[in-house]
């Protein structure tokens, strides 16, 4: 449990204490688990360590997931990220990073789910990137993740975490709206400003559905966390720059519950509808699982 | 829910549910039964029997049964692992009534003899609920440290589990009963708080009408 409700009240209780909304959340957590804050810590620290080796081994040209659906694109990536591509080596490796992490994922590697195993590359894609590029600190990309698991527990009490209640709204959008968060607090930020951040990038992923086909964590989960690293890039980039969310951050969460709910159960990880119900996507599925099947 | 749940599990991909879950679901049949597994008769039911073989769950639920965590890398290779460690192993897709859409009906055999059917589901985020044990309506969620206890359906039979647990100052956070007829045997699943020790779960064997005990520890 989390003593906060609100991220607005998240945000309050860190700037009273002049604090950064990370600190908040380890004292509070070691308080809740009953532990030292070090425990806390070095726990933390053991999962970036995991989401670094993660990123590492999904870079494997020859990585291919059980279905064969999936693999060798992060390596393809990296070869690119050297050439500086369009948006510079920051960016590309960034995407490479995250390609690998949810590759690694798809063929049965070890990964850190934030907050879920089908959107467990944005943080590695945000924050450890940061990190990698020599921005920050260990410790100040340890701290991020406690900013993120923050975020994303409120997010997770106040409206949902699963692609099957919420869409990817809830999973890949709710990891970028963490990961934003996270990523402003890395550079600086205020924790007003982690909050707009938040709130824009939640607001940019609203009515993204979960159409996943053949049902797999694969087609197009893996592309869909690069698009929630760039959301998270952007809204961060933007709440640094001093925008602001019109909509407070809150409400943008309550936003995603109605949205999710909304949602034909369709799009909502059936692998029913949206791509998983296209001619290539049925006859992937078709490939994949063949018509011997259950008797439902 | 805490911040771990959040930035966590630590997991072999590539879903929660699908294979996190399954290897729980596999890890506490295999707690259950108490002895190494020879044989393994799963039948899939809903979601679980649909996409198995693209979410790993098969190997999933094996690694489990072999006693793997749901971080450990052999997940991958569990079946060849089956297959070096002697367990025998069958899958059927079978819609169970009812279910949950992620369920699993695990049959073991063990080295010693001994067979066990559990049947569970996967209930989200790596979470996971076994509900009946050999027909009997069991709920172990491997959160807590769980007791399950098989007795006869007799007397006293609860009172002199509770009453021992009491002495050696287990507090008990949950308990269920359940029998499959009356006066034969029934089941108990008691959920704990904090640490069981093993000197306990010998002492409760011993009691009258008691078949077995079981403790699984949280997972």
């Amino acid at each position: 449990m989390l003593t906060y409700q609100r991220i607005d009240e998240l945000c309050q209780a860190a700037e009273q204490e002049n604090a950064t909304i990370s600190r908040v959340i380890l004292a509070d957590q070691a308080r809740q688990l009953g532990v030292e804050e070090q425990v806390v810590y070095a726990q933390m620290a053991q999962r970036l360590q995991v989401m670094r080796e993660s990123a590492e081994s999904g870079m494997d040209p020859a990585l291919r997931s059980s279905s064969g659906l999936s693999g060798g694109d992060a390596s393809k990536m990296l070869a690119y990220a050297k050439t500086g591509g369009i948006a510079g080596p920051f960016v590309n490796h960034a995407i490479a990073r995250t390609l690998a992490t949810s590759e690694c994922n798809a063929a049965m590697g070890k990964i850190v789910a934030a907050p879920t195993a089908g959107s467990c590359g944005i943080l590695p894609g945000t924050v450890l990137s940061v990190l990698e590029d020599g921005q920050c600190t260990q410790e100040q990309a340890v701290m991020a993740l406690f900013t993120a698991g923050g975020i994303g527990t409120v997010i997770s009490s106040q409206a949902t975490l699963a692609g099957a209640e919420g869409g990817c709204q809830a999973e890949c959008g709710a990891a970028a709206a963490m990961a934003a968060a996270a990523l402003v607090e890395l550079k600086g930020g205020t924790p007003a400003q982690s909050a707009h951040a938040c709130a824009i990038a939640l607001k940019n992923q609203l009515g993204l559905v979960c159409d996943p086909v053949a049902g797999l964590v694969e087609i197009p989960c893996i592309k869909r966390n690069v698009a929630g690293v760039m959301v998270a890039l952007s809204a961060a980039e933007m709440a640094l720059a001093g925008i602001e969310s019109k909509i407070p951050v809150d409400e943008c969460v309550s936003a995603l519950y109605e949205v999710g709910r909304a949602l034909p159960a369709s799009l909502r990880e059936t692998a029913q509808g949206g791509l998983a119900a296209t001619p290539t996507g049925k006859r992937l599925k078709q490939e994949i699982f063949g018509t011997a099947k259950t008797d439902e | 829910m805490n911040v771990f749940d959040i930035i966590g599990p630590v997991m072999i991909g590539p879903s929660s549910s699908h294979t996190a879950g399954a290897v729980r679901l596999g890890y506490v049949a295999r707690k259950i039964l108490g002895q190494r597994p020879v044989k393994a008769d799963i039948h899939l039911s809903g979601s679980f029997a649909q996409t198995y073989r693209g979410h790993g769950t098969d190997k999933a639920l094996i690694a489990g049964i072999l006693g793997f965590p749901p971080d450990d890398t052999r997940i991958r290779e569990s079946l060849d692992h089956a297959e070096k460690m002697g367990l025998d192993y069958r899958f059927v897709c079978q819609s169970i009534a009812g279910a949950h859409p992620n369920t699993a009906r695990i049959t073991l055999t063990g080295a010693e003899g001994e067979s066990v059917t559990v049947q569970g589901a996967s209930v989200g985020g790596g979470s996971i609920l076994v509900d009946e044990l050999n027909g009997m309506a069991v709920h172990v969620t491997g959160q807590n440290n769980t007791l399950v206890v098989l007795h006869k359906d007799k007397p006293g039979a609860i009172a002199a589990v509770t009453n021992f647990m009491a002495y050696s100052g287990v507090n008990i956070g949950s308990f269920r009963l359940a029998r499959a007829q009356k006066g034969g045997t029934a089941v108990m699943t008691i959920e704990v708080d904090g640490d069981i020790p093993e000197i306990l779960v010998e002492n409760l064997k011993i009691l009258p009408n008691i078949i077995h005990v079981v403790l699984i520890r949280a997972v």
